[in-house]
């Protein structure tokens, strides 16, 4: 049996104003599997970026507030560690990237310079051993002729070579978990694929296991082994990729589906998902989803659903999950 | 054959690049060069392309928003380019804008109602006292609710927001309207919320749509006919169908390969295409795209190919002819189950409403 690398267990993330309480991230929970990639897809306001930043530990406390649940990276949870230790797990056993490098990478220091950094930092290189594998770290990521580039500023690079160098900074540790926040949003879609590939040769070859975050589900389609569906701060479906596009349970994961215009089929108009997410400063006892479904009944809005086996290795929140058909 | 809607013809715009303290001009950005096509009235003209092809500086010079530098707009039988200021602001009456965030485009001390009075009375189509009703009817006519009239920019979402901008544009009853990635910043399920309320609108008004994008999903559902631009020109014309089916040009088959597919049982064949687009300042010689094209010959990097009949496209390529059949080579439906789940959750809609 492989071992989850990472493996969240009933998160909850609350901020709080003067007025409300937001429940950002509301018992989400999920396994990474060593050497595997796992997507976190949703639309905004879903929590699956906040849900990131509470696994590094980067959300501000205050106004955000880990109200509950467990990270466990490694046998330790990551909740409990001290701050110091979790600075030498950033960008050490844990990588990350972000949408816009831009704003991640240092820009006044060179490429080359962040990179070596985190090398000191976290291995103990120093002079010219991590000047060289600074390049070599270049090199691997796919940036043209990585010696020139090492001493380039991050302006001086286009959005995708950029994007590059955040991965090969992320990737300086052989970290055993790599966290992408939306990595090819920013890019075109040429550029877009290049990453994907590269991400995905990187990941034959070092074995790190990566959380993708996108709203995207063709980029889950192209990258991911299993998926987690995200609606309103909670996990409304997850399972292996293939079962989840073929087999697709929760009336919101059949909704984003068909409302996705795709270049590929013809399906005629396409179907919309009538209303909005409800703010998450509105206490809701049963189904968040239940605002928006034409199936929901008393009981979806008086109890939440708990996720559910409906097949081995396929789980669904949804009281009236299989829509079509009895539960097995 | 009825007379075209729009005409643009050689439609040029060219930006100095200035520096120094004398301001002298070090350089030109070619973001728009040579650019022709025509448009029916009621159809749509997807401009696709990836960041800085010039996709979005064509949408203004059509709508002198940019001063051209060169070329003709026709809209029916003005011509749009020659027109004085006064004129022009009479013409725009005809043909509006939208943009991907209409938050910038709105007065934020206005509400809904003033912010589609404006253009109502500006341009003499209602009357004071008409223009109360004349409002309500457009709210209604972008599914928004009579409240939402004496709200401001700020109190809505994405979606609602970008309902307030198709609503200003469709004050004037314009003939066509320049939609400049009308849904890119708006999440999956809204924005098909959006893209059928432009199809609607379009159907029961006429409407004809330039309809800029750089989503090849969104387009294959909007658009009768797609122009692919690459470095400030068109590289391949066509219906959209056959440019799915037959994309003439390697550029063309690069975009659809590379665009991720919503299903992993796809196979995955993509067209390796080296690096990124080059500056717009310094335009590579001969085919613009010859250095990132896994075809290119000689001929590529000396002479620049022109736009030409290719079946029933038009592409600029020395080898139009020679590119493969169909870059979606395995056309993918969706999964059965997802179907008829989806069309149970319809009906319980339909019922339920």
């Amino acid at each position: 049996m492989p071992e989850p690398v990472l493996s969240l267990g009933d998160l909850q993330v609350r901020f709080r104003s003067n007025r409300h309480v937001l429940r950002a991230v509301d018992g989400v929970g999920f396994d990474l599997m060593a050497g595997q990639t796992l997507g976190l897809v949703g639309e905004s306001g879903c929590g699956k970026s906040v849900t990131s930043l509470a696994i590094m530990r980067l959300l501000p406390t205050p106004p955000a507030e880990i109200a509950g649940g467990r990270i466990i990276f490694e046998g330790k949870d990551l909740l409990q560690l001290s701050e110091r230790r979790m600075r030498q797990l950033r960008g050490g056993r844990i990588g990350m990237i972000f949408q816009e490098p831009m704003t991640s990478l240092n820009p006044v220091y060179t490429c080359g310079d962040q990179i070596i950094e985190s090398l000191r930092r976290h291995s103990g290189l120093s002079g010219k051993p991590a000047r060289d594998r600074a390049i070599e770290l270049l090199d691997l990521v796919g940036l043209p002729s990585p010696e020139r580039r090492v001493d380039d500023y991050p302006h001086q690079l286009s959005g995708g070579q950029r994007q590059r160098v955040m991965i090969a900074l992320a990737l300086a540790n052989d970290p055993a978990v790599l966290i992408a926040d939306e990595p090819t949003t920013a890019l075109d879609v040429t550029i877009q694929s290049q990453i994907l590939d590269l991400l995905r040769e990187l990941q034959e070859r070092t074995g790190t296991a990566i959380l993708m975050i996108t709203h995207d589900l063709g980029v889950v389609a192209e990258t991911c082994q299993a998926v987690a569906v995200m609606y309103a701060g909670t996990v409304v479906e997850r399972g292996e990729v293939g079962a989840l596009f073929a087999d697709p349970q929760h009336p919101y994961t059949i909704g984003l589906m068909a409302a996705v215009p795709r270049m590929d089929t013809d399906r005629g108009r396409l179907v919309a998902i009538p209303g909005s997410v409800p703010p998450p400063w509105q206490p809701i006892a049963g189904c968040r989803f239940a605002s928006r479904c034409p199936l929901a009944d008393d009981r979806c809005r008086r109890d939440r659903p708990p996720l559910d086996a409906i097949a081995p290795g396929h789980e669904v929140a949804c009281w009236k999950a299989p829509i079509d058909g009895d539960r097995p | 054959m009825t007379t075209p809607l729009l005409t643009v013809e050689g439609l040029t715009k060219h930006f100095p690049v200035r520096r120094g303290i004398l301001r002298r001009q070090v350089g030109t950005v070619q973001a728009v060069t040579d650019v022709s096509f025509a448009l029916q009235p009621g159809e749509t003209l997807a401009v696709v392309g990836e960041s800085g092809c010039g996709k979005s500086t064509l949408g203004r010079a059509i709508l002198r928003l940019h001063e051209p530098s060169a070329g003709r707009v026709r809209l029916r039988d003005t011509d749009i380019t020659a027109l004085d200021r006064p004129q022009l602001r009479a013409a725009r009456r005809h043909m509006q804008i939208i943009f991907q965030d209409p938050f910038g485009s709105l007065n934020p001390r206005m509400t809904v109602r003033e912010t589609l009075a404006e253009p109502l009375l500006l341009h003499g189509l209602a009357t004071p006292r008409s223009v109360r009703a004349e409002v309500d009817r457009l709210i209604e006519l972008c599914e928004l609710s009579r409240w939402h009239a004496e709200r401001y920019p700020h109190e809505f979402s994405g979606g609602q927001r970008q309902r307030v901008g198709i609503a200003r544009a469709l004050a004037t009853r314009p003939a066509l309207i320049v939609c400049d990635e009308p849904v890119s910043a708006l999440d999956v399920s809204v924005q098909a919320q959006i893209v059928n309320l432009l199809q609607d609108l379009q159907r029961e008004l006429g409407i004809a749509y330039v309809f800029i994008s750089h989503d090849l999903g969104v387009v294959r559902h909007i658009a009768t006919r797609v122009a692919v631009m690459y470095l400030g020109r068109i590289v391949e014309e066509a219906a959209t169908e056959a440019l799915f089916a037959r994309p003439r040009h390697p550029y063309t088959r690069t975009l659809i390969a590379s665009a991720p597919r919503p299903d992993p049982t796809a196979a995955r064949h993509r067209v390796p295409v080296r690096g990124g687009t080059p500056s717009a300042m310094a335009l590579p010689s001969g085919c613009a795209f010859h250095p990132r094209c896994p075809l290119a010959i000689d001929r590529c990097r000396t002479e620049r190919p022109e736009l030409r009949r290719v079946g029933q496209s038009r592409a600029a390529c020395h080898l139009a002819e020679t590119v493969e059949d169909n870059a979606i080579s395995a056309v993918s439906a969706d999964s059965p189950a997802l179907l008829r789940r989806l069309a149970i959750l319809e009906q319980a809609r339909a019922a339920a409403t």
